[in-house]
């Protein structure tokens, strides 16, 4: 609907599992995406990246099921589920830890990681899934009992990555799963989305850091004022002037 | 000493009633974040449910064990239904609206029912109180000394419920997979549709729940009151708000301390200074408690999410 998407560099072949074909979200009279279409393929990390309010939230949650799409399709593993709702989305793969985390600080630790595998009824495997959970994540052992409000951010983080996980996603949102954590936190959770990307778990990223996510996924979306301006492998973009003036800041 | 513990007794008896309501009030706005104003008419029309089967079954089965267990049945399953039909029709389409327009549908909703039960027309029993059957036949189970102390059967069968129906929430609420989703919900109900919870059944169970409650409270309440008019959910309805204003609203304990408490704080002000002032002393007692804590004792002020 407007000027075309500039793509730098070759995509590796991939067999599609997310489409997003012409997404449009509205919230009132102000449109928050103008028509937006990615892809992610199976087993791949792609990351959106784009500035305050370019719509990159929206796009997750109009994927995740969490808001309606007033125009566009989204399939996943070819399936339409456009205008299926957010707990429609969960059996068929999808999991979401949202902006601000989204974990039950009412609740404990234990009891927020029985909600992520809600919808599964093989208890003695989820029970072994949890104790996966805590090998990428050990502090989340040692505060099992603990409300999870009582975590630190950067455990509140871990805490709803685990959580995702244990509904057995095909696909991972993330949203901003580095703000407002130290670096060194940081480090920890993106070396462990590495370490889950590997194992066949695709990822969908949203950031405001660039140069993190960037570096981190296979294929990378900018996203500015509801569209899509520019694709490319992560390293191509990452070494693209307007991205480097634009996102990291140089 | 023996009129201090008779005291004790009847506010126990009505505070665990009190309770079963308030309990209703706290869950329903623990997920919805809606003060569900026709909550005390749910249980109004649960009474009248109760009523009906009793006549139904005639003097000497409603006396019976059975008879009293199936007029507690279809009050409280007929509550059910009607919570289920009010929460799916009059509050699911106004769930994304602004949350004044659910709080006037609820006053709306607790007038056609107090007001609409008072019609002499059909099955309406029209607006004159009438005698709740003795289902239970009053008899004293303990006498103390020279009748100091009177404990009905009544009270302690009442007492029994309450509490029975208190422990089985509690352990729904805390124990199965239904009151960790709903307890989800209550925190943030986007975020539960994200863990795969069917957020509009556990809403539309949560009301179920509640209403069935009420209805047995209400039967309670009418064991207790013998009388029944449509006019009496406004008034119950009215002080299990304060009790779970007072515990919290929105806790689950919260709601049973708040309710005993005022059990306790109006049969004193009847015992001790005057029946006219009970009501009074209620409501004056639920200002105190917020000028202290403005949550309510179990309750945290939050500041609001945007």
């Amino acid at each position: 609907m407007s000027e075309p998407v500039k793509v730098l560099g070759e995509r590796r072949a991939f067999a599609p599992l997310l489409t997003v074909d012409g997404l449009q979200v509205r919230y009132g009279a102000i449109q928050a995406l103008r028509g937006v279409s990615l892809q992610v393929g199976k087993g791949e990390m792609v990351a959106l990246i784009g500035a305050n309010g370019a719509g990159k939230t929206s796009t997750l949650r109009a994927v995740s099921g969490m808001l309606k799409a007033a125009a566009g399709r989204i399939t996943l593993e070819g399936k339409d589920t456009t205008a299926l709702k957010a707990h429609q989305l969960v059996p068929r793969g999808m999991a979401h830890a949202p902006e601000g985390r989204g974990i039950f600080p009412n609740l404990t630790v234990v009891e927020n990681l029985e909600l992520g595998a809600y919808l599964r009824t093989d208890t003695a495997q989820v029970l072994q899934d949890m104790e996966k959970g805590f090998t990428l994540f050990p502090v989340l052992k040692e505060r099992r009992r603990q409300l999870a409000g009582t975590l630190s951010g950067g455990e509140q983080q871990m805490l709803a990555i685990a959580r995702a996980l244990l509904s057995k996603p095909q696909l991972l949102l993330l949203d901003e799963p580095s703000l407002g954590l130290a670096p060194q936190v940081t480090e920890t959770i993106f070396r462990t989305l590495r370490e889950v990307n590997a194992t066949g778990v695709s990822v969908l990223l949203v950031e405001q850091n660039a140069h993190l996510a960037l570096n981190a996924a296979h294929y990378g979306y900018v996203l500015e004022t509801g569209e899509v301006v520019m694709a490319g492998p992560g390293k191509a973009l990452l070494e693209s002037p307007e991205v480097r003036r634009a996102y990291l800041g140089e | 000493m023996s009129q201090l513990l008779q005291h004790l007794i009847n506010g126990l008896a009505s505070g665990t009633i009190y309770a079963l309501v308030a309990l209703g009030y706290t869950m329903v706005y623990g997920v919805l974040k809606l003060i569900n104003f026709a909550h005390g008419d749910v249980m109004m029309v649960g009474v009248y449910m109760g009523y009906a089967t009793a006549f139904a079954l005639g003097r000497e089965a409603q006396r019976s064990l059975w008879g009293v267990v199936v007029i507690f049945a279809v009050a409280m399953g007929g509550c059910a239904l009607l919570g289920f039909l009010i929460e799916r029709f009059a509050y699911r389409p106004l769930r994304e609206k602004p949350r004044l327009t659910a709080l006037i549908t609820a006053i709306g909703i607790s007038f056609a029912l107090s007001y609409g039960f008072q019609l002499d027309i059909g099955f309406l029993p029209g607006a004159s109180p009438r005698a709740f059957p003795e289902v239970i036949v009053p008899t004293e189970w303990f006498i103390v000394g020279d009748r100091d102390v009177v404990v009905w059967n009544w009270q302690i069968i009442s007492f029994l419920i309450a509490v029975s129906l208190m422990g089985a929430l509690q352990f729904l609420v805390y124990r199965t997979r239904f009151g960790k989703a709903m307890r989800a919900v209550s925190w943030d109900h986007r975020t539960a549709a994200l863990m795969g919870i069917p957020t509009d059944r556990i809403i539309a169970l949560t009301f179920m729940l509640s209403s069935a409650l009420a209805a047995g409270a209400g039967l309670l309440y009418a064991i207790k009151d013998t009388s029944v008019s449509p006019l009496m959910g406004l008034y119950v309805g009215l002080k299990a708000f304060v009790a779970a204003v007072i515990g919290g609203i929105g806790n689950v304990p919260g709601a049973v301390v708040g309710a005993l408490l005022l059990g306790l704080v109006e049969e004193f002000v009847v015992g001790y200074a005057a029946s006219t002032w009970r009501d009074a002393v209620a409501f004056g007692f639920l200002i105190l408690v917020l000028l202290v804590k403005p949550g309510g004792l179990f309750g945290r002020v939050a500041a609001e999410k945007v």
